[in-house]
């Protein structure tokens, strides 16, 4: 174990992944010679220690660098390709959602495409919606996409290095304002399977399922209702595409009450499904209806009272579970 | 004298100094508070060593024609003549910002002066104002649109759909490449394949043609004849404009990545500075005008920046306006 931030764990991840595999190499824009010269950037040094012909700072073209992973990928390479912030996703988004999701579908089953999407996702530097929009969704509901949310420097690590080595194509989804955040990351070859759940504070009144940061927003509210003598079971989902449906379901099962958080917007949003899929499955375990805390259904603003006003906050999280309690 | 400058007029010229003098002020304030922590939220990102393109496109514009912007705008928008107290109070996200505080710097639109469908993303301009020169060539207006994008954006797909659509529908649409030699941390070199963007507009068939982009009465005389020529019926243009990015990215990029003596070289070429010279030598400005147009433009700062700091932030729950027109339309 050694201390790290979320950033540098990210870092020893695709550090590791090239010096195991020669297949494995990273492209985007700025991946190589970046603006920032931050230890805390996932690619920092990498060039340096791998040169240009597996560091590839790029274009600005989406498009390209989503498809030169879909094309690398079936030639049998292992691309990690990197877009800026996730609106862009966008852009790149016909190259994954309907070539990478769908390719070894379209072949029966004879083509493999083994790439990871890192995408800098997240709300608070008052960027604006143009770069803060979290469209998890999206991915989500596109069969055939992994798709993956850490929260720690553990998990961010454990998981980069399941998704770059999984067969199928990874949307690994990176919150910018997590990657300062220092924790204790095993070293070496250290890997989480995609699609297990992580409670990460076991209580017993009400579950709060999250991913991402909002997970912390989820902690801090438990703290809040401790002092009232109400226990929280925080749910770290980890991985959407595979869910852990099954930790989802035990825990439901274990406090009879379920708020779903996410920092993205409300409507038709992640938290959607799993409400879905509690209702179908564990009608009989819930002791009150479900309810959903997330963003209002409106781009992220800029102005900072209204930055603040978007974002989901414990207290929110708080009054949720109050009123199902 | 510069010869192509002997047709422009005196007004002009002066006019020409002055906004870039503005443009040049507002960002150095702009660079002064970004120091100050917690003075301005958001990136800072800053278009000095580019005000002569801004100014010598837009200033070959008509009222009437429609100006399409990108992240690196507030040249575009002061030039084209946007009030700098709502710039500002935007970039602070105040309410009485240009865009209520929606926006903040990087998408500002001033619908007023015509700056419509400002966007941060990288090559969205070209695509959409493929959509605005054609409401124009539909209502057979003889207005035109002029969209701004970098050396960088350049590389987006959809540019080239843009460029390849106007082409074929003979649009009234000018291209303005701002090359600045940089897209983030990447050279020219390390993004581009060829080393003058304007040749890619032989294979749409548009002329493309290069300015000295840190000359402004270079970027007005080519500006204005492109201009004409689009204006009647003559299909769409593409400008190449040579200029540099001064400073770095955004505030936050300190250059590292810059050689020293490049810097040096663009320095010596600063829009205003070399502008100021050329009028000064010329005898179209005296010394002491320049003292006076430097002091209006000095209080025309200070008084954006007071009114900016006056102003009120929006309440948080005005977050959930102007998402629809009818505010009942949306959901949840
Ligand atoms: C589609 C998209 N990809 C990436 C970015 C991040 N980004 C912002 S500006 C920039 C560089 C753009 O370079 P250029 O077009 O030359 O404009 P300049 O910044 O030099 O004015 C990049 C990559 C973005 N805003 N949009
Ligand atoms: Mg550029």
């Amino acid at each position: 174990m050694k201390t790290i931030s979320f950033g540098q764990a990210l870092n020893d991840g695709l550090d590791l992944a090239m010096s195991m595999d020669d297949s494995v190499f990273i492209a985007g824009e700025g991946v190589g010679v970046s603006i920032h010269v931050d230890p805390n950037m996932p690619t920092h040094g990498l060039l340096a220690k791998y040169s240009p012909v597996r560091v590839k700072d790029t274009p600005v073209s989406e498009a390209a660098i989503a498809g030169l992973a879909v094309g690398a990928s079936c030639m049998g390479l292992r691309p990690v390709v990197e877009i800026m912030f996730f609106p862009f996703f966008t852009l790149a988004s016909d190259m994954i959602v309907n070539h990478a999701a769908k390719l070894r579908y379209l072949s029966g089953g004879s083509s493999s495409f083994p790439l990871t999407v890192r995408v800098r996702a997240g709300v608070s530097f008052s960027a604006g919606c143009q770069h803060s929009h979290n469209l998890e969704a999206w991915a989500t509901h596109s069969p055939g996409l992994k798709v993956v949310f850490p929260s720690t420097p553990a998990d961010a690590k454990g998981l980069l290095l399941s998704a770059i080595f999984d067969p199928d194509p990874v949307v690994f989804i990176e919150e910018m304002g997590l990657y300062w955040m220092q924790g204790e990351v095993p070293e070496g070859d250290y890997r989480i399977r995609l699609g297990e759940a992580q409670v990460v504070r076991p209580g017993k009144d009400c579950t709060v399922v999250s991913y991402g940061s909002a997970v912390f927003t989820a902690l801090e509210a438990a703290k809040i209702l401790s002092e009232e003598d109400v226990s929280l079971e925080v749910l770290d989902l980890r991985s959407l595409v595979p869910l852990d449906k099954e930790s989802l379901l035990d825990s439901v099962k274990k406090t009879g009450r379920l708020v779903i958080l996410h920092d993205a917007t409300k409507f038709a949003g992640f938290g959607a499904e799993i409400a879905a899929i509690v209702a179908d499955d564990a009608f009989d375990l819930l002791k009150a209806p479900i309810k959903r805390v997330a963003a209002p259904d409106i781009p992220v603003p800029f102005s900072p009272p209204l930055e603040k006003f978007y974002k989901p906050n414990p207290e929110m999280v708080v009054k949720a579970v109050r009123s199902i309690l | 004298m510069n010869m192509k400058a002997q047709g422009i007029e005196k007004h002009i010229r002066i006019k020409m100094y002055e906004k870039m003098l503005l443009i040049r002020k507002f960002e150095e304030k702009l660079v002064e508070l970004s120091g100050i922590d917690g003075r301005l939220p958001g990136m800072q990102i800053l278009a000095n060593g580019q005000e002569a393109v801004a100014v010598g496109v837009i200033e070959a514009l008509e009222t009437y024609d429609v100006v399409v912007s990108n992240h690196r705008s507030h040249g575009h928008l002061l030039a084209r003549g946007a009030d700098p107290k709502h710039l500002m109070a935007e970039i602070m996200g105040k309410a009485t910002g240009v865009n209520k505080g929606k926006s903040g710097t990087l998408h500002m639109s001033v619908p007023e002066i015509n700056v419509l469908m400002t966007s941060t993303v990288v090559g969205a301009g070209p695509p959409m104002s493929v959509g605005a020169a054609f409401a124009q060539q539909y209502r057979n207006e003889k207005n035109i649109t002029v969209v701004f994008f970098g050396d960088g954006a350049a590389a987006e797909g959809s540019v080239h759909e843009a460029m390849n659509l106007a082409a074929l529908w003979k649009l009234p649409i000018i291209f303005v490449c701002e090359n600045n030699c940089w897209a983030g941390a990447q050279g020219l070199g390390q993004h581009c394949s060829i080393g003058d963007i304007a040749d890619r507009g032989a294979a749409y068939g548009i002329p493309g043609e290069f300015v000295d982009g840190n000359d402004v009465e270079d970027v007005y005389y080519y500006a204005l004849q492109i201009a004409t020529r689009c204006r009647n019926g003559g299909g769409p243009g593409l400008i190449e404009a040579k200029t540099y990015r001064m400073r770095g990215h955004g505030e936050y990029d300190h250059q590292h990545y810059v050689d020293k003596k490049e810097l040096e070289k663009w320095y010596a070429l600063d829009p205003v500075k070399r502008y100021g010279k050329r009028l000064l030598n010329h005898g179209l400005m005296k010394k002491t005008e320049f003292e006076t147009v430097e002091r209006n433009m000095e209080k025309v700062i200070i008084e954006a920046v007071a009114f900016a700091d006056q102003s009120p932030y929006p309440l948080p729950d005005e977050a959930l306006e102007d998402v629809w027109a009818v505010e009942e339309g949306g959901q949840s």
